[in-house]
């Protein structure tokens, strides 16, 4: 962890009973859970199973209808965690400006502590040499791998990623996920939201299997692999075309 | 039909001759409709977009106003501004009746509804697309507001352009606040007024048309200085 | 062209003054378009300002709203032709002593071929009887100016009330001399001017001068100093030399030297100083 002495750590995370309800509808139901600081945490279920509300929740975007969040010994409603954090969406919200500004704009907010600079960010993610292009005049996979250089500028501990590659091509997913593996390996903490199981399968240290606004799951990714502990898991694995309902 | 080509005739000969009764008039123009525009797009472009993404109660009643003040007459406003600023008015110790100032003045309460509603408009449809982000980086609101002003800066130049538009169009307020005094506060449209009313309708329309080339070189600048805007 | 451009904003904005970047002194006159439009003061000024160094800077509006603007003291001198506003203006105290300055007349003008005949009327009383009793087309200023206040004296001196038939054959334009001219012209109505306006307009097309010379018609022009008394910040000293030069002989001589094709508009009458 790239956390100093003096600063409390973020984990273990802990859930306790959280619950979300969007327009009287629930969204989350009863979520109970402790995630350690290790690996990559990647959260799998189907459309509307809660995936990326959950991924919201834990950022601090939106927050639960009751329970409780901490990150170590922080209640998480606070600014001073979400600092600590960054996200990449599915579609990525760049800025107006050039490759290179939208990398500085992240460098230079006030609470950033990245270890890199611009130009090791740029040459990280390979887009040293589109960087005075238009950012939205990129195609899809430089867009998220920008994106993701962003988010590293900040210099967070913890990252959410949720689907960020769902709309790009093998041969993007590849060079995203050897970005994912990266930041993993330099002690970042990641949550990973995809419907890509072969991507769970490469980059997962452990899995959250949602189903219904509940975790349905939660287990090494060895074990969710090859040895679900419900039939519905198993179709899922297998690729079964199931409803959410049943 | 004569008198038109007629006026054709007299604004290509105004214009090459370079007349300096009306490059006076012209500049005068130019002068107080920029420097309006500009003091408008300065308040009225962060008021905009702080109104676009704040939240408060009745909202939609100052965005009805504003909407409503879009449209508000131009000489309404010059004798509400004359009241004002007369020397029996609460204002009149300026001094600014019947001088450019009073003119620039009217002009930025003219333009700012439309440079402030329009601004908000955009920054409202750029919050819904930029709030997470903000919310994921901490961006504060001012730091929000000066990143989307300035992401959205084609769109503003457009309202500006708008604000400006309006601005060196009218006649009605500033001819009432500035009096249309010869060599002091004569711009195009009063002079237009001025020419229409002593009958000589082909120097009003040839004024006109002087008016028309103004406002396609200046649309003609910006619209260049909007293709070399940094990506 | 992007240097070139905030150059451009930069030189424009920054530039511009907030007040008249003259000088030195300077008056604000409140008069009628009458005088404004026909050229006299471009004519007339540049030798009263050569001479004294004081800036005239002329407010033209119709005579109703520059008495208006004197009293909410937004003026130093008030040239209009109006006399029995003017003097109310005087008594009220909102200025020192009205002048007689010059005059001219007024004319009726129409459609060449003149269908109520005005052309062949005694007097103006005559003139406006005949339009009335053929309804003919009649443009009024109904603006409250000078000119719109002989125009009522005469239609009073007829016994008819025109403004019961508003809209129909007479119209009201609410509007200044040369507006009202251009309406005329282009109803093929009847309008009453003054001379000046008239001589100096150069939308005539078919109308013409039909009734002219009546001792009713006559137009006297008045100056005024606002007074200081009721106007604290009013530059009276200057304002007196404005009006002590248009009144002086030299002054006179000027006003009636001022021609537009070859005729003489104002007519000097001011008392001898």
């Amino acid at each position: 962890m790239t956390t100093n002495a003096d600063v409390q750590s973020l984990f273990p995370l802990k859930l306790q009973n959280v619950s979300l309800n969007l327009n009287e509808k629930p969204v989350l139901k009863d979520v109970n859970l402790t995630i350690s600081d290790h690996g990559v945490t990647v959260i799998l279920g189907h459309n509307g199973a809660g995936k990326s509300m959950l991924l919201k929740i834990l950022h601090g975007l939106l927050q639960p209808s009751s329970g409780t969040i901490h990150w170590g010994d922080t209640n998480h409603a606070s600014d001073q965690v979400r600092r600590r954090q960054a996200m990449v969406f599915q579609k990525p919200v760049l800025l107006k400006r050039s490759v290179e500004a939208n990398i500085k704009y992240a460098l230079d907010l006030p609470h950033s502590h990245s270890k890199w600079s611009c130009v090791e960010l740029l040459e990280h993610a390979e887009l040293t040499p589109l960087a005075n292009r238009a950012a939205r005049s990129l195609s899809g996979g430089e867009q998220q791998r920008l994106a993701f250089a962003r988010a590293m500028a900040t210099g967070p501990e913890v990252l959410f990623l949720d689907e960020p590659t769902a709309n790009l091509d093998p041969d993007a997913t590849l060079h995203l996920e050897s970005l994912i593996q990266t930041a993993s390996a330099s002690d970042i903490k990641v949550f990973l939201v995809t419907h890509d199981m072969g991507q769970a399968k490469r980059l997962a240290t452990e899995i959250l299997f949602m189903r219904n606004g509940s975790v349905e799951e939660h287990a090494l990714k060895e074990d969710f692999f090859n040895r679900p502990s419900s039939p519905y898991c198993q179709s899922f694995i297998d690729g079964v075309l199931l409803s959410n309902n049943h | 039909m004569q008198d038109i080509w007629q006026s054709f005739e007299l604004a290509w000969t105004l214009i090459v001759n370079l007349n300096p009764a009306l490059s006076e008039i012209v500049l005068l123009s130019l002068r107080v409709s920029l420097t309006a525009t500009l003091i408008a797009c300065l308040v009225g472009m962060p008021l905009g977009a702080l109104l676009g993404i704040r939240h408060f109660r009745g909202k939609w009643a100052v965005t009805v106003v504003l909407n409503t003040f879009m449209g508000m007459p131009p000489v309404v406003l010059g004798l509400l501004f004359y009241m004002v600023l007369s020397a029996s008015g609460p204002l009149g110790w300026l001094q600014l009746l019947y001088t450019p100032g009073a003119m620039i003045l009217v002009q930025v309460f003219l333009i700012l509804p439309i440079v402030t509603a329009l601004t908000k408009q955009i920054i409202e449809d750029a919050w819904v697309e930029y709030q997470p982000l903000f919310q994921s980086l901490c961006v504060s609101r001012s730091g929000a507001v000066k990143t989307m002003l300035w992401d959205t800066r084609t769109s503003l130049l457009t309202v500006s352009l708008a604000g400006f538009a309006r601005a060196i169009s009218e006649v009605g307020a500033v001819i009432v606040v500035g009096g249309n005094i010869n060599h002091l506060t004569r711009v195009m449209t009063t002079a237009i007024a001025l020419e229409t009313s002593k009958g000589d309708l082909a120097m009003a329309l040839a004024l006109g048309m002087v008016l028309l080339m103004i406002a396609l070189t200046v649309n003609a600048m910006v619209f260049s200085a909007r293709q070399r805007l940094p990506v | 062209m992007k240097p070139l451009l905030i150059k451009l904003l930069i030189t424009l904005t920054l530039s511009a003054p907030l007040h008249s970047t003259y000088a030195g002194e300077s008056i604000l006159v409140q008069s009628t378009t009458s005088t404004a439009n026909s050229g006299l003061y471009d004519f007339i000024l540049p030798l009263f300002e050569q001479q004294t160094n004081i800036k005239v800077n002329v407010v033209a509006v119709g005579t109703g709203q520059a008495i208006r603007n004197a009293r909410n003291c937004d003026a130093d001198v008030l040239l209009v032709h109006a006399k029995s506003s003017e003097e109310k203006f005087v008594e009220e105290g909102y200025g020192v002593q009205r002048l007689d300055l010059m005059y001219n007349d007024f004319v009726i003008v129409g459609p060449q071929n003149d269908p109520a005949d005005i052309n062949e009327a005694d007097n103006a009383t005559d003139a406006l009887s005949k339009i009335a009793a053929g309804k003919a087309l009649f443009a009024s200023r109904g603006d409250n100016s000078g000119t719109h206040k002989k125009e009522v004296s005469l239609w009073q001196a007829t016994s008819i009330d025109p403004t019961t038939d508003s809209g129909r054959w007479y119209r009201e334009t609410g509007s200044g001399m040369g507006a009202t001219l251009n309406v005329s012209v282009g109803m093929n109505a009847y309008t009453l001017t003054d001379r000046a306006t008239w001589i100096s307009f150069n939308n005539k097309q078919q109308h013409k001068i039909l009734l002219e010379g009546d001792s009713t018609l006559f137009n006297q022009y008045g100056v005024i100093l606002v007074n200081e008394k009721k106007c604290p910040d009013t530059n009276s000293h200057a304002g007196q030399k404005f009006i002590d030069w248009m009144t002086s002989p030299e002054g006179q001589q000027r006003i009636a030297q001022f021609t537009l094709d070859d005729q003489q508009l104002f007519y000097p009458n001011a008392a001898p100083q």
